[in-house]
């Protein structure tokens, strides 16, 4: 479902890496590994759109991402390095609102649930600038466990999380892989998520000056 | 399609009564400009009343100006934005809902502040209506116009600065109308001219702005 043939990134004028080509299918995962700085955000955003790569093609369903805009955005959910949350407003208002934005029906009670899960309980109501760095990873977190969309895209989803917290994301990730989705992520721990097929892609240092 | 406008409205009305000193900031800054002219200019209300268009309408831009570096940077910083470009629907569109949030912010109290001021500068009840009036059509053109500036700013070292060099010139015209349509009250010739102008600045302001401004925005997430 998500191809892509010969991805160029180039970052100021070093070249981070040439020449990837890599498919994934459904309820496939896709591990992105690599030392720091080797491109795995960076490919992680070509992904999605947000930087078009210097060459190269990324497919979905056989047709270029670029071509389908709005159509692919509609099918991907992203979530980047930063937390993406608000630290004005609480938990709860801060998972509405994104879903609001996404365009994505979710209602307060479906809301309250995924906090739940993810052990915010009692913190709904807590500006999220009081809570800690793993507990605003699990406000972001959150949006997984009501997201259908089938690709994706998770830049060090663990960071920051405790043991618990990272089975039970695991757990989230695996179960999407069992309804047929695509996961893509980057991560350094050794996590183990029960999916059919996973793939790993190493990005290997390659320092060539253009 | 009108649910994600709206989303980023709620949103952005709810971040600014969260944070209400930068509300504050803007507003105190108009109120202290505007009153420094009387002043520093002296007691006469002839000389009083001819400056007080030019004067409550340049504080409304500088006021407005002060606001804008913020309209982008935070929800960069947070990663928001990325977020907001990868929703489905056009950037222009959710750019078009913080530009009315913006300017229901900024704009609108700037506007139900003025005439209140304007009393310092002598005006007389028709001219203060006037002024209010150019006031609520010019303001959203100045929300409109300074996002595209914010956009292209977005990430860059001392934007603040950069916005106002990029955008104050853009708001000459909206200043000139605006400050035109008081000026043109007292001295009788009649306001309808320049207001009909102001409204298609802010028109042209509000709808055309917020996709340069997406365009921005895409290349500053690159």
């Amino acid at each position: 479902m998500l191809e892509t043939s010969d991805l160029e990134c180039q970052r100021g004028d070093r070249r981070l890496f040439a020449g990837l080509g890599f498919r994934l299918d459904a309820g496939e995962l896709l591990y992105l590994r690599g030392h720091n700085g080797s491109g795995k955000t960076s490919l992680l955003r070509m992904l999605c759109g947000l930087l078009p790569p210097a060459a190269g093609e990324i497919r979905w369903r056989g047709q270029p991402i670029g071509k389908l805009g709005e159509d692919y955005r509609r099918e991907l959910c992203y979530l980047g390095h930063h937390n993406a949350i608000k630290e004005e407003l609480t938990p709860l208002e801060n998972l509405l609102t994104a879903a609001a934005l996404a365009d994505e029906p979710l209602d307060e009670d479906q809301a309250l649930d995924a906090l739940e899960t993810l052990g915010l309980a009692g913190r709904e109501d807590l500006a999220c600038r009081y809570l800690s760095q793993g507990q605003k990873r699990r406000v972001a977190l959150a949006r997984l466990v009501n997201e259908r969309r089938p690709l994706w895209l998770l830049d060090e989803p663990f960071v920051a999380l405790d043991v618990a917290a990272v089975d039970l994301v695991a757990g989230l990730i695996g179960a999407h892989l069992q309804r047929g989705g695509l996961a893509v992520l980057t991560t350094h721990q050794p996590v183990e998520i029960a999916a059919g097929t996973v793939r790993e892609l190493v990005l290997a240092r390659e320092m060539t000056a253009c | 399609m009108l649910t994600p406008i709206l989303a980023v409205i709620v949103r952005d009305l709810r971040l600014a009564l969260r944070r209400r000193s930068d509300i504050a900031s803007v507003l105190f800054f108009f109120i202290i400009v505007v009153s420094l002219f009387p002043l520093g200019v002296g007691p006469e209300p002839a000389q009083l009343r001819k400056l007080a268009p030019g004067v409550l309408w340049v504080a409304a831009l500088l006021a407005t100006m002060l606001s804008l570096p913020r309209l982008f940077a935070d929800d960069y910083r947070d990663g928001t934005l990325e977020q907001l470009a990868l929703a489905p629907q056009p950037l222009g569109l959710i750019v078009l809902g913080k530009v009315i949030a913006h300017w229901l912010i900024s704009g609108l109290p700037l506007t139900l502040l003025a005439p209140v001021l304007g009393i310092q500068f002598d005006l007389s009840g028709e001219a203060l209506a006037i002024l209010t009036v150019s006031l609520l059509i010019g303001t959203p053109a100045l929300s409109g116009i300074g996002a595209i500036g914010a956009a292209l700013t977005l990430g860059v070292r001392g934007s603040g600065v950069l916005v106002s060099l990029l955008i104050l010139p853009l708001y000459i015209p909206v200043l000139i109308f605006g400050a035109g349509a008081v000026d043109a009250t007292l001295t009788g010739t009649g306001a309808q001219a320049h207001l009909s102008l102001l409204a298609a600045l802010a028109l042209a302001g509000v709808f055309f702005s917020p996709w340069p401004s997406a365009a921005a925005l895409r290349i500053a997430l690159e």
